[in-house]
């Protein structure tokens, strides 16, 4: 089997938040107060291969952010550990690290905030690559020039700011500015979301035509189904802060086997397919602060057993590439059901 | 049946210090009683400020400079502000895209709610507590009677746009405008709201006007569509009909702009170039520079065809394909 670009190895992401001076001090009194922990995202494993383009998708706190900016190495792991190529990112020093920093960019939502505003465009795109040694100082504006006309912005406009821009435009400095340190990876957090549909048709063809091109790899992180369904070879369901299935989108859209990720497709608002009636699941996404005990969907869950409110239930493969995690994967009944596609909740 | 909202020849224009920006121009359509109407567009084609209008909400620079608004057969736009303020906000009501801006941060919900039923009837404090209370229980708010209580932090965003409709339908109004209530919100959380809504409008037998650019929630939710673009409406008619077959070509392009309209793995086909700007919109068709289909003819003003049920202003329409 090929080796993995990039993996995540049990990797957990904790935020806590420690107590203040006047808790401390309530605390000496016996108030019992304690640190606030979020466990953003718990003991994920996840493997993009060379060329592989594969979706990450969840509702808003599922963690779906923090796993992209964790393997894209912007944000270390409080457990477990990152691989690239199969070495361990905390184990790779001087010019190794710093390659496996470049070779791994992000492309994020609202290019607005991560764009200088004080900066004229070929300084936004140029700097990385000049300052790493990509290209002599003297190269930099035929550089850019090749670059932007690559993501289809006028070669005229590098002398303007961003506020000159319009969101999409602004959207392709950003990939830009990605692609000029040479990535191999590009990890993408919603960087269609802000976008009209026909805008965001524009960039993802882009995108699609920029991984032939440059023999790209893709981690796409987005709350779009149909999106992901479009571009991804892979896509892979997390909840809150867990992987609850994963699978090529044929598979998955066709026979969805987690009932959150059945809701999640049943729920998808399409022009083509018009239903007038909707049954939403019940209940709110809950804090990740205090997520449920076992299965973190079962209070939401139609299908939810004892066995859920329990024990966590383990990735567990279903056919081949599509694996889940719900212990209804345990019960004989479950072959039955896939003979119908829908199921009946 | 007379409709609830009849919009004539609106025009919305800001006068902006780099000329006047023609926001909404000359725009009318009919809201029908118990019609939920939707109102798409891309981002500046004057969706927005064109519900604003209607209540009268357009700030300076911006201004309402042609047009009738007949509401009931009242012209809003003739109504003097005391006369405008018993009508927004009780029988016309408006819900937002982000209820955080709306909902005060610093009052209780409660106090919030209560003070919107005595804006408009001189009821007891007692008896205004007890309506908002109900209107929390109606759009799905568990235990109404604290939650009056807790301050809009406390809840969270799908609960927050519940309260915010919950406010708009206080005063059971004859329309609701929501303007991108659910773009916010996650997928799960976006069909209980539409759930809510569908249920309750069909329950109090009101009109709704959802603003928003998502085609598949539209879809979902409108009977009517109606399809903006630089400030105009280039289409109208029935869900079923504009989004199946779409006669004029920005909305056709729209439709095959989703990532469902073409075959896993292939190109996607956006509609070509970038919305004019505002300021500087071509003359005649202000689609005919991204449009496939245009021609010499589409430099003068393309007139407002009306065909079976449908309005839309080209050329060189779709033809109709044979029922």
């Amino acid at each position: 089997m090929k080796m993995p670009l990039i993996e995540a190895v049990n990797v957990s992401r904790r935020f806590s938040r420690k107590l203040d001076h006047a808790e401390k001090i309530a605390n000496l009194f016996g108030a019992g107060l304690e640190e606030k922990t979020v466990h953003a995202v718990d003991d994920v494993n996840l493997a993009v291969y060379p060329g592989e383009v594969v979706g990450l998708v969840g509702e808003s706190g599922c963690g779906k952010s923090t796993l992209g900016r964790v393997m894209a190495g912007i944000m270390p792991a409080s457990g477990g550990e990152v691989c690239w190529q199969g070495r361990p990112l905390m184990a790779l020093e001087g010019q190794e690290k710093r390659d496996m920093r470049l070779a791994a960019q992000m492309i994020f939502q609202d290019p607005m905030s991560t764009l200088n505003p004080r900066k004229k465009v070929i300084d936004l795109i140029g700097e990385a690559p000049k300052v790493h040694g990509i290209i002599k100082a003297r190269e930099i504006r035929e550089y850019v020039a090749s670059l932007a006309e690559r993501v289809g912005l006028d070669a005229s406009y590098l002398d303007r700011y961003p506020h000159q821009f319009s969101g999409g435009q602004r959207q392709r400095i950003g990939i830009a500015r990605a692609l000029a340190v040479k990535p191999k990876l590009l990890v993408c957090d919603e960087s269609v979301a802000a976008l009209d549909v026909s805008i965001q048709a524009q960039i993802l063809n882009l995108f699609m035509d920029l991984k032939r091109e440059f023999g790209l790899t893709y981690l796409f992180i987005s709350h779009d189904l149909g999106v992901v369904k479009h571009i991804c070879d892979r896509v892979v369901v997390m909840y809150l802060g867990r992987v609850v299935e994963s699978a090529t989108p044929d598979d998955l859209f066709d026979n969805p086997r987690h009932p959150y990720t059945q809701a999640l497709i049943r729920e998808l608002p399409s022009v083509t397919d018009r239903r007038r009636v909707f049954t939403p699941i019940k209940g709110e996404i809950p804090s990740p602060l205090h997520p449920p005990s076992g299965c973190h969907f079962h209070p939401r869950c139609p299908k939810a057993f004892d066995r859920c409110r329990g024990e966590r239930p383990i990735l567990k493969p279903n056919s081949a590439g599509h694996v889940s995690a719900c212990h209804l994967n345990d019960l004989p009944a479950r072959n039955n059901e896939t003979a119908t596609a829908e199921p009946a909740i | 049946m007379t409709p609830v909202l009849d919009v004539r020849n609106l025009s919305t224009q800001f006068m902006t210090r780099r000329g006047v920006l023609k926001a909404v121009d000359d725009v009318s359509f009919t809201v029908g009683q118990r019609e939920i109407v939707g109102l798409v567009g891309e981002s500046g084609s004057g969706k927005s400020i064109t519900g604003f209008s209607i209540l009268g909400l357009v700030d300076p620079p911006g201004r309402v400079v042609s047009g009738q608004i007949l509401f009931n057969g009242q012209d809003l736009l003739k109504m003097p502000p005391a006369a405008m303020r018993t009508i927004r906000g009780k029988r016309i009501a408006m819900i937002f895209q982000d209820p955080m801006m709306t909902l005060n941060p610093v009052l209780s919900v409660g106090t919030q709610m209560i003070e919107t039923v005595q804006a408009h009837d001189r009821v007891s404090h007692t008896e205004a507590r007890q309506r908002s209370r109900d209107a929390l229980g109606l759009v799905g708010i568990p235990s109404p009677e604290e939650r009056l209580d807790s301050y809009p932090h406390q809840f969270s965003g799908g609960m927050r746009q519940r309260v915010a409709i919950a406010i708009a339908l206080l005063h059971r109004p004859d329309l609701i405008i929501a303007d991108e209530p659910t773009t916010a919100l996650d997928v799960t959380i976006q069909s209980q709201i539409l759930f809510e809504i569908k249920r309750l409008a069909t329950e109090f037998g009101m009109a709704l006007i959802w603003i928003s650019h998502d085609l598949g929630v539209v879809a979902a939710l409108a009977d009517r569509v109606m399809v903006m673009y630089a400030g105009r409406i280039v289409e109208a008619g029935q869900v079923d009909g504009v989004l199946t077959e779409p006669r004029h070509p920005y909305t056709s392009g729209l439709l095959s702009a989703i990532p469902a309209a073409v075959p896993r793995g292939e190109p996607l086909r956006p509609i070509p170039g970038f919305a004019p700007s505002p300021l500087s919109r071509p003359s005649g068709c202000a689609f005919r520079d991204r449009c496939v289909r245009a021609t010499e003819i589409c430099s003068t003003e393309p007139a407002l065809e009306i065909a079976a049920g449908r309005e839309f202003r080209c050329f060189h329409p779709h033809v109709e394909r044979a029922a």
